[in-house]
């Protein structure tokens, strides 16, 4: 599959089907046995700052204490480097991360204490905050309310439209035509890829599913 | 008399060792909590008992140093072993560690009465800080040194490592390095701890003082140097406090460190569990 910036990719498939793998994978979070992930040409083999995974909330430890401005920090520490302090840059970087996602007023909550909404868009600052493109989020929208799912889905629309790319593991097939421009259909394989419209076809979905259409 | 007693050499030993000794494990107590894994420091810290007993019956002579290297000897074998049976997925690493440290506390015992200097020994079994000499003020101030620039120097690794290994790891961070450091330097600090509370009470040093800060701050750092506030500033009170109310300063250390635990569990302003705020809260 290719896509290009700008766009947001659903991953979709059945349990198992390695849509968090491929995540992993495309973070650099875990080792890859086979393919190639090109960026920008070239063929990616090591974490890059380009790339921001946002993992999915249950694996996140939330009682670690720190506080959404402390998790936003943490996205500058690829530019900071283990020593170096945080220089004027960096906080404008941080500030503007939690302001664009409207965290100012929460930025010394401890993470436990925001709505599943909030913690979603913790996450997408430190992304921000680390000047990634390629956004990776695993079941953003699994647990979260309906207006918190409609904030989050107008944020990666206004992300997308910056020219960022956007892909999701998500596993709403009628919610992932509005919110998704392109979707990949994984069932430990590829089993199509193409625009939202064009790929969920009833048809493709039982036969991925193995559920009746 | 409290000036006769600040004027004598012994106390004044004493205190800075409480001073030094309680800063540092306070200050260590932060990834203590962090990691969770206060069970397993009190695993490695009764560990130690037969490591300094083996030490003894080795070389005849009780000394600090044989007392610190047998007490950290144990502690990385037992510790080390744990997590080795463990990586053969059959037995959990809190099983493996619970069957590897009673078994090592059992040899200990075993091996207690064949020597000659058990009654020294009681000392590192519970502590005794009045009689530090200069050796251990020393080991105790440089643990203290190394533990603090080396937490300092890699304080953005160990925290990325402890919050998220696998995005630590992706982002060039040498994740298994630095959980073998976090566990080096635990060791390194309850084997500090050894002469002030020794070795069953040194737990009560290396996880009640963040404990304490954890329940009135969410800041990271306050965990850190607030843990090594509280631990230091609480141990020599403990230690002035004991000798008036006929206590061992051990014990006292312990007793205060865990007082000041349970006035912030019922009365931090925001995690107290007499603040009204604690009501009103929603914990999801």
């Amino acid at each position: 599959m290719a896509t290009s910036c700008g766009n947001r990719v659903a991953l979709i498939g059945p349990n198992g089907a390695g849509k968090s793998t491929l995540l992993k994978a495309i973070a650099g979070l875990v080792p890859r046995s086979a393919g190639e992930i090109l960026w920008r040409g070239t063929a990616v083999r090591k974490w890059s700052r380009e790339f921001a995974y946002l993992p999915q909330r249950e694996e996140v430890d939330w009682s670690f204490p720190i506080t959404v401005r402390g998790l936003v920090e943490m996205g500058r520490y690829p530019q900071t480097g283990w020593w170096r302090k945080f220089s004027e840059e960096d906080k404008r970087a941080v500030d503007a991360a939690l302001d664009s996602l409207n965290l100012r007023d929460l930025q010394d909550r401890q993470i436990r204490e925001l709505s599943g909404g909030q913690q979603q868009r913790a996450f997408l600052a430190r992304a921000l905050a680390q000047e990634a493109h390629v956004f990776l989020l695993d079941e953003p929208f699994t647990g979260l309310d309906r207006n918190a799912a409609l904030l989050l889905g107008d944020l990666l629309a206004k992300l997308a439209g910056e020219g960022r790319l956007i892909i999701a593991s998500h596993h709403d097939l009628v919610s992932a035509q509005t919110l998704f421009d392109e979707v990949l259909v994984l069932n430990t394989e590829q089993v199509a890829f193409g625009a939202v419209g064009d790929v969920l076809t009833p048809q493709l979905i039982s036969e991925t599913f193995a559920v009746p259409a | 008399m409290i000036q006769e007693l600040l004027s004598s050499p012994f106390y004044q030993r004493a205190l800075a060792a409480a001073a030094f000794i309680g800063f540092t494990n306070g200050f260590f107590s932060g990834f203590v909590v962090l990691r969770r894994n206060a069970l397993s420091v009190s695993a490695l810290s009764h560990t130690m008992l037969p490591g300094i007993a083996l030490g003894i019956l080795l070389t005849g002579v009780l000394s600090q140093w044989n007392a610190f290297f047998g007490a950290m000897f144990a502690a990385l074998l037992v510790g080390l072993g744990s997590v080795a049976v463990a990586r053969g997925k059959r037995v959990a690493e809190g099983t493996s560690l619970a069957v590897l440290y009673t078994a090592a506390f059992a040899a200990g015992v075993a091996i207690l009465p064949k020597l000659d200097t058990r009654s020294e020994l009681e000392h590192w079994l519970f502590g005794d800080i009045l009689a530090v000499g200069d050796t251990d003020l020393w080991i105790a101030f440089s643990i203290g040194a190394v533990i603090l620039l080396a937490t300092n120097l890699l304080m953005r690794p160990l925290l990325l490592t402890l919050f998220e290994p696998n995005v630590a790891a992706a982002q060039g961070v040498p994740a298994r390095a630095m959980q073998y450091l976090v566990f080096g330097m635990l060791v390194l600090a309850l084997v500090s701890s050894l002469q002030a509370v020794g070795c069953v009470l040194s737990v009560g040093l290396l996880v009640t003082p963040a404990a304490t800060v954890s329940l009135l701050t969410d800041k990271t750092s306050a965990l850190f140097w607030g843990g090594g506030l509280i631990g230091g500033v609480g141990s020599v009170a403990a230690v002035m406090l004991s000798g008036p109310l006929g206590l061992s300063p051990g014990p006292a250390i312990v007793i205060l460190l865990g007082l000041l635990f349970i006035l912030a569990y019922l009365f931090s302003p925001k995690y107290g569990l007499l603040s009204p705020k604690f009501f009103r809260k929603v914990k999801p």
